[in-house]
C-alpha cells in the first residue's frame, strides 16, 4: 500500500487519509460544524467596508492560532529528540516582558527602530533561555522534562522581576501591526507564523537536521556511534524552541500592548504538547511530522474559539477541552479503531458501511 | 565425593525464548561437597541454568531432582525450600539495615514481646563466626562494610535458610586479590561442611584454584563435565569456544603474509591508551593495508580497545598520533572526522537505527561527517545507496524498507556499507560475522580482505580464532584487560597456539588469583 505513488488530487486525499493528523482535521471540521449548527452564518466571511480587510470567526481563529503554531513547532522538534520543553509558556511570557518593558523606556509610538530592538533583544533573551534548557538537557545531563521545570518556573519569576510585578502597557504602532495588522486583507500575524513555520520545516526536511534530530530520538546510543553530535543536535532544538516561544510571546502580547505576567502563556505549553501528539508525533521521540503539529495548533485554537462561542462557562472549559482531545485521541488510537472496525463486520447496518469507507481507506 | 548421592541432578533441560534456544538438552549435575565450575563464554547459557535451577525461568523440558525426588521449581520460594540459594554479583541487601538485621531477615528469634533482638543478634554473630567472620559487630550498618565483606555477609544469610546449595554467580568480578583469597577460604569451610556450590567466574585462574569439577557450555548446549585436575587450560578453552585441539591444529593461515615496509609511518599508532576498569595501558600499531585481529576471550578487553580507539568510550590516558600527528579522540565524531570507523558488536542497540530505513542507515555515517548543514545531494544519496546495496549483496534491495525487517547478516551488511562509505584509513570491526549465515559471513571476510588490499588498515575482532588467523596479518592477543602478546601471522601460528598463549601466559610468572582491579 505504501509502496504505490498516488495519482493526482484523489491520491493526495488518500495520502492525508492515511496520516494520523488526518483526524485532527475531522475534529476542526466537527467543531466548525458545530458552531454553524449555533448559529448558521458562523463561517461567513466578510470584507470590512472601512479598510477592506477580512473579518470573520475564521479569520479570528487563525489569528488566535499563531502564537500555539510556533511553540507547538518549536516542541514538535524538543519532542523527536526523545525530550519536552516545558517551558515555552514561561520564555513567552519573558519575551513579552522584554519588549513591552524596552518599549514602554523607549516611548516612541512610532519608531520602527524601536520595535526593531525590542523584537531583537526579546528573541536573543529567549534563545538564551532556550540554551540553557539544552546546556541542562545535553552537557549537565538532567532528564528533560527536570530541566525545562526548572526553567519554566525561573522564566516566570524572571518575567515578574523584569516588570516589577507589574503588567506593563506600551504603545508602539509597528509592533502592534505585528499581530494586529493585515497583509492583502489576511491577518500578518498568521502569515507570518506560516511562514515562519514553512520556514523552519524546509530547514529540518532539506538540510540533514531532521534525519538526525529523528536518530538521536530513535536510539542515541547507535546515533552516537555513528558520528553524530548528540549534543550539539539537542542544542539546536532546545534553543530553536526558545526562539519559537520568544516569537509567541511576541505575538501574543503585541495583541493587546500588555503583558500580563501571571496569564501570558500561562499552561501554554500543554496545549503545544497537545498539538504536537495530535499531529502524530510520539512522545517517545523519533519521527516527527511539523505539519501535523501546525494542524494541532490549528485545532487548539479552534477548539478556544468554540468554547468561547458555545458559552460554555469559563470554569468548566477545562474539563470541555479535555473531552475534545480524549476523544480525538481515542479517534487516533489504532486499538481503538481496531474495536471499532471488528464491531461494524458483526453487523453491517446501512450507515455504519458507508461510515466504513473513510475508516477503512 | 562422587560416591555420594548428587544433590541436584539436571537434566536434559531445554528452554527456549523467541526465537532463541536459550538451552538445549543440557545436563548438569552436583554433589555435596564440591565446588562446581559453570564454564562458558557469555551467551552459552550458565546465567539460563542457574535461572532455571533458582526457579526464574520455568523450564520447557527435561527434570529437575533434588536428592532424588523430582521438584517442579516455580519460583525462587521454591528454590529457596529446597534449600538453594543464590548470591548474585551485585548483592542483594539491604544497605541500611545493621549486619544482624541482614544476616537474620525473616528468620528473626521471636519472644512474647516481638523480635527479641539480643538473640537475633547473638545468632547473627554465631552464624557469621561460621564463616571466619566473628570479628564483625552484628550492630554496625551494613554499608560501612566493603562490597567484598558485604558478599561474605550474603554468603552467610543464605547459610542461616540452611541452605545445602550455595550459587555464586561471578562473585569475584569486582574483588581484588586479597578479597578473592578471603572469598576462597570461606568457600572451602563451607564445602567441608558438606555443602554444594555452583561458581561462576571468567577468570581462569581462579577457577582452577577453586574448583573441584567443571560444566562446560556453548551455545546453550551441553559440552561436557570434567575433573578440572584432570582437564588442562587450552582444552578448556578450545571446548568452551568449540573447536577441539586436532581441529585447530590443521587450521593454518590461509592469508598469504605481505611484506609490510614497516619504517613506514603507521595510519594509526597509540601509545599507553587506558581506560579504568576496562583496559590497561596499551599500545598498538596499525598500518595501511594490514588487518590486524583482536583475539581473546570475551571480557579479555578486546572490545574495550576497539571503543578507545574509536572514542565510544573516552580514554583516561595515553595519546594519539594519526600519520604522526597527534589528535585526540575522545568522542566518535571527532574519530570519524579523523577516518576512523568502528561497526559495534552490539548490531541492534549501537548499530542499526531500527525505525530508520536502508537508505537513512546507510548514509548516517557520511552525513555526520559532513554535519547536518551540508546534506548529501540526493544524486549523491542514491549512488552511495546503489554501489553498496549491490556491492554488498544487500537483500532484499529495496532502500526504503525499515531496516528492521532486515536479517542479521543483511543489517550487518548495511553497517559495513554505512562505514564504507565515509572512506575510512581505519576501520574496527567487532564481531562482524556474529550470528549471521555462512553465506553473509564469506561476504563479509571477503570485503574485509579486499579493504586491505586497496590500503585501509582493518581491526578485526571475533570470538571466532580461525576466522581471525586467517584473515589477519597480525594478531593481538588480550587477557584480562592487557595485551599479552602481538603475533605476526604465519605458516606457524593457528588457533591453537593462540589458544596456548592465553592459557600459559602468567601461569608461569604469578599464579596468584587476578581481580578485575589488578
Amino acid at each position: 500500500m505504501n509502496s504505490s505513488k498516488p495519482a493526482g488530487a484523489k491520491g493526495l486525499v488518500a495520502e492525508v487519509v492515511r496520516k494520523q493528523y488526518f483526524w485532527g482535521i475531522i475534529a476542526i471540521v466537527l467543531l466548525l460544524a458545530v458552531n454553524v449548527f449555533k448559529d448558521p452564518s458562523y463561517l461567513a466571511i466578510s470584507i470590512s467596508p472601512t479598510d477592506g480587510n477580512l473579518v470573520g470567526n475564521l479569520i479570528d481563529i487563525l489569528r488566535a492560532a499563531a502564537p500555539v503554531l510556533m511553540i507547538a513547532v518549536g516542541m514538535c522538534l524538543v519532542v523527536a529528540t526523545g525530550g519536552i520543553d516545558l517551558s515555552v509558556g514561561s520564555i513567552m511570557v519573558v519575551a513579552g516582558a522584554v519588549s513591552m518593558e524596552l518599549l514602554a523606556g523607549s516611548n516612541a509610538p512610532d519608531s520602527l527602530g524601536a520595535a526593531f530592538i525590542a523584537i531583537v533583544v526579546a528573541l536573543a533573551i529567549s534563545g538564551l533561555l532556550g540554551a540553557v534548557n539544552g546546556v541542562l538537557v545535553s552537557v549537565v545531563g538532567l532528564q528533560p522534562f527536570i530541566s525545562t521545570l526548572v526553567v519554566m518556573l525561573a522564566g516566570r519569576g524572571l518575567a515578574k522581576v523584569i516588570t516589577g510585578g507589574q503588567n506593563t502597557s506600551a504603545v508602539n504602532e509597528p509592533f502592534r501591526w505585528v499581530a494586529n495588522g493585515y497583509a492583502i486583507g489576511i491577518p500578518v500575524v498568521f502569515v507570518l507564523a506560516v511562514l515562519i513555520t514553512i520556514a523552519v520545516g524546509m530547514l529540518v526536511r532539506k538540510s540533514a537536521l531532521g534525519l538526525m534530530i529523528e536518530a538521536i530520538g530513535m536510539d542515541a546510543k547507535a546515533a552516537r556511534l555513528a558520528g553524530l553530535n548528540r549534543r550539539g543536535l539537542l542544542m539546536t532544538a532546545y534553543i530553536s524552541s526558545g526562539l519559537l516561544a520568544g516569537v509567541a510571546g511576541i505575538f501574543a502580547t503585541a495583541s493587546v500592548m500588555t503583558v500580563d505576567v501571571s496569564r501570558t502563556g500561562y499552561q501554554l505549553e500543554l496545549d503545544a504538547i497537545l498539538a504536537v501528539v495530535i499531529g502524530g508525533t510520539s512522545l517517545a521521540g523519533g519521527k516527527f511530522n511539523i505539519t501535523g503539529a501546525a494542524i494541532g495548533a490549528i485545532l487548539i485554537a479552534t477548539l478556544d474559539k468554540t468554547v468561547v462561542f458555545l458559552g460554555v462557562s469559563s470554569s468548566a472549559t477545562p474539563a470541555f477541552k479535555a473531552i475534545v482531545i480524549v476523544a480525538l485521541c481515542l479517534l487516533q488510537s489504532e486499538r481503538v479503531r481496531a474495536l471499532f472496525r471488528q464491531r461494524r463486520i458483526q453487523r453491517p447496518t446501512g450507515t455504519a458501511a458507508t461510515k466504513k469507507e473513510t475508516v477503512s481507506a | 565425593m562422587t560416591a555420594s548421592v548428587p544433590i541436584i541432578e539436571m537434566k536434559g533441560i531445554s528452554i527456549s525464548f523467541p526465537g532463541v534456544k536459550a538451552l538445549d538438552n543440557v545436563d548438569f549435575t552436583l554433589y555435596p561437597g564440591e565446588v562446581h565450575t559453570l564454564m562458558g563464554e557469555n551467551g552459552a547459557g550458565k546465567s539460563t541454568l542457574i535461572k532455571a535451577l533458582t526457579g526464574v525461568y520455568a523450564i520447557d523440558e527435561g527434570e529437575i531432582r533434588v536428592l532424588g525426588e523430582t521438584r517442579r521449581l516455580s519460583g525462587t520460594a521454591d528454590a529457596q525450600d529446597a534449600g538453594i540459594s543464590t548470591v548474585y554479583q551485585e548483592v542483594n541487601l539491604c544497605s541500611n539495615l545493621s549486619i544482624g538485621e541482614n544476616v537474620m531477615l525473616g528468620h528473626e528469634t521471636r519472644g512474647p514481646f516481638g523480635i527479641n533482638w539480643k538473640a537475633t543478634h547473638a545468632a547473627a554473630s554465631e552464624a557469621l563466626q561460621k564463616l571466619g567472620l566473628g570479628h564483625l559487630d552484628p550492630r554496625l550498618p551494613l554499608s560501612t562494610l566493603s562490597l567484598a565483606v558485604q558478599q561474605l555477609v550474603a554468603i552467610s544469610r543464605s547459610m542461616v535458610t540452611k541452605s545445602k546449595v550455595l550459587i555464586l554467580d561471578e562473585p569475584t568480578s569486582s574483588l581484588d586479590a586479597v578479597e578473592v583469597e578471603q572469598l576462597f577460604r570461606v568457600m572451602r569451610n563451607l564445602r567441608d561442611q558438606g555443602v554444594a556450590i555452583l561458581f561462576v567466574s571468567h577468570f581462569l585462574d581462579q577457577v582452577y584454584a577453586i574448583s573441584d569439577r567443571l560444566t562446560v557450555l556453548r551455545n546453550g548446549q551441553f559440552v561436557g563435565e570434567y575433573m578440572t585436575a584432570e582437564l588442562d587450560r587450552s582444552a578448556l578453552i578450545s571446548k568452551m569456544i568449540g573447536k577441539d585441539i586436532a581441529s585447530l591444529r590443521s587450521l593454518d593461515s590461509e592469508r598469504a603474509r605481505k611484506d609490510h615496509p614497516h619504517d613506514e609511518a603507521p595510519v594509526y599508532a597509540a601509545t599507553g591508551l587506558s581506560r579504568r576498569g576496562s583496559v590497561e595501558e596499551t599500545d598498538l600499531q596499525l598500518h595501511a593495508g594490514e588487518v590486524v585481529g583482536f583475539a581473546g576471550l570475551l571480557g579479555s578487553g578486546r572490545t574495550e580497545l576497539a571503543r578507545l580507539i574509536y572514542g565510544a568510550d573516552k580514554p583516561d590516558t595515553g595519546s594519539v598520533a594519526m600519520r604522526g600527528e597527534t589528535v585526540d579522540v575522545k568522542n566518535p565524531a571527532i574519530a570519524l572526522s579523523k577516518r576512523i570507523a568502528f561497526s559495534s558488536e552490539n548490531r541492534r542497540d549501537e548499530g542499526i537505527i531500527r525505525d530508520l530505513s536502508v537508505r537513512e542507515n546507510l548514509i548516517l555515517g557520511v552525513q555526520a561527517k559532513r554535519g547536518w548543514a551540508r546534506p548529501l545531494p540526493r544524486k549523491e544519496v542514491e549512488a552511495i545507496v546503489s554501489k553498496y546495496l549491490v556491492e554488498l549483496g544487500v537483500r532484499p534491495a529495496d532502500p526504503d524498507r525499515p531496516i528492521r525487517n532486515l536479517s542479521g547478516g543483511n543489517q550487518q551488511k548495511v553497517l559495513l556499507g554505512r562505514w564504507l562509505a565515509t572512506k575510512p584509513e581505519v576501520l574496527i570491526l567487532d564481531e562482524p560475522t556474529r550470528g549471521i549465515d555462512v553465506g553473509a559471513k564469506a561476504d563479509i571476510q571477503e570485503q574485509v580482505a579486499a579493504l586491505a588490499d586497496e590500503g585501509v588498515a582493518v581491526v578485526f575482532i571475533s570470538s571466532e580464532l580461525d576466522e581471525v588467523v586467517r584473515l589477519s596479518d597480525r594478531i593481538v592477543v588480550m587477557k584480562d584487560h592487557r595485551k599479552i602478546a602481538e603475533i605476526v601471522n604465519g605458516p606457524d601460528v593457528t588457533a591453537e597456539s593462540i589458544v596456548t598463549t592465553i592459557a600459559e601466559e602468567g601461569v608461569t610468572a604469578d599464579s596468584t588469583p587476578q581481580g578485575a582491579h589488578s
